[in-house]
């Protein structure tokens, strides 16, 4: 039970896809121009983060380890597929509205992440909570970026009036600009905060010396090799 | 004249990266010099245009024949993949120079979602082989045209004076922001 918790409390705070891991950028910033959406967006990830999860962990002792990735990514192609026709089925309206950001869930690195740190090595309960944890923790993220933009850029939430008649919308924040304005505000606050816990230390961790190609800390942006 | 305003509408109007945010790890990840920038966008054409062609072949001739265009998303993802492993051993053994030259960023394109992206567009648009193929390209050169343009502001931005904890990502995605702007200086151009 405690580890069922553990994992819940990892996927949603400690290691917060959205704003600790900064995993899943293309869709956090397509899908965020209002709060359905990014809370749509943010479930569905969900379901088919927990289904693909549960089924690898399922399938760890069969999938050998040389085809892994392939086989993974045929899962999730799967589950994608599967909750698309749901998706249009039932919420034709989500489904129109996200339009090709729904198969593109198969490349979401979140997925094939968790898929081989986690679900490749773990039992399927746990497997499963941690995509519950995992799942909640990129909603939680999606749904608070979504409406931040709607309530400055339309003043609205869930499609509701919050801002007085007199407000006028910033409407770049629901563009295509203010989704990257938005995203550097949100690096940026995490850069002050990793920061001032290191008291200003950097590190020097990076052990690549052919350059950042390939690298997945997005975050560095290069200043560990350059110093 | 169809296929012209395909191809400017994909490099310029819906840019990639800019509005449409598809391919954004690369666009931050390989940004930081031109030269590799360019490579970065070299590369991309190339898988992009062939992986274009390929998907709309096996959608029309294979998946609409037997009816089961719904499996697409799978289908794709793996020619994709399988495309890529291809290309670079044909180029190895084939063309050295040019896989030296994009050597280390083609493995790297297998997961670009952009390339997932444009076949899947390809298809939602109902686009014919010839179609395909040039929206394909078009949006590579769309994303090449942006990354060399990043990579070069990048140069520059490098010796000014930036608040601490916007060094890095931070000011390359304001930079993304401002030039997202700057594009839609283009939507004006087609109708």
């Amino acid at each position: 039970m405690n580890k069922v918790l553990e994992r819940l409390y990892s996927g949603i705070i400690k290691e917060n896809p959205t704003f600790v891991q900064m995993l899943g950028m293309c869709p956090t910033m397509a899908v965020t121009t209002s709060a359905i959406n990014g809370l749509g967006m943010g479930l569905t990830t969900t379901v088919i983060l927990i289904l693909s999860n549960m089924m690898i962990s399922a399938l760890r002792r069969v999938i050998p380890d040389k085809v892994r990735i392939p086989a993974y990514i045929v899962v999730v192609a799967s589950f994608v597929t599967i909750i698309q026709f749901l998706l249009e089925g039932f919420v034709p309206s989500l489904y129109d509205s996200l339009g090709i950001y729904i198969p593109l869930i198969v490349v979401n690195c979140i997925i094939l992440g968790r898929a081989e740190s986690y679900a490749s090595r773990h039992s399927v309960v746990l497997s499963m909570f941690d995509g519950i944890g995992m799942g909640l923790g990129f909603t939680l993220g999606l749904t608070s970026i979504g409406i931040f933009r709607e309530l400055f850029g339309n003043g609205t939430v869930f499609g509701w009036h919050i801002m007085p008649e007199r407000y006028e919308p910033v409407t770049i924040l629901i563009l295509a600009p203010g989704a990257f304005f938005v995203l550097a505000c949100l690096v940026a606050v995490q850069n002050k905060v990793r920061l001032s816990r290191k008291t200003g230390a950097d590190g020097t961790d990076c052990k690549r010396e052919q350059g950042c190609e390939g690298c997945s800390n997005t975050l560095c942006g290069g200043r560990k090799t350059m110093n | 004249m169809n296929l012209i305003l395909i191809a400017i509408g994909a490099a310029l109007v819906n840019n990639v990266v800019l509005s449409q945010f598809l391919g954004l790890c690369p666009f931050i990840g390989v940004s930081r010099k031109v030269d590799t920038a360019a490579g970065m966008g070299g590369a991309v054409i190339f898988v992009i245009t062939i992986s274009s062609a390929v998907t709309n072949l096996i959608y029309s001739l294979v998946l609409e024949k037997l009816g089961i265009t719904y499996l697409q998303t799978i289908v794709f993802i793996l020619v994709i993949a399988a495309l890529v492993q291809f290309v670079e051993m044909f180029l190895k053994k084939k063309i050295p120079s040019l896989y030296e030259a994009l050597g280390v960023y083609l493995p790297l394109i297998t997961t670009n979602c952009a390339v997932l992206g444009i076949a899947l567009i390809n298809v939602q648009k109902s686009y014919g082989f010839i179609a395909s193929v040039i929206n394909g390209f078009g949006t590579a050169v769309g994303f090449t045209i942006a990354i060399v343009i990043m990579a070069g502001i990048r140069e520059r931005i490098e010796g000014n004076d930036i608040p601490e904890s916007f060094r890095g990502t931070p000011i390359v995605l304001v930079t993304a922001g401002l030039m997202a702007m700057a594009f839609f200086g283009f939507s004006g151009l087609i109708k």
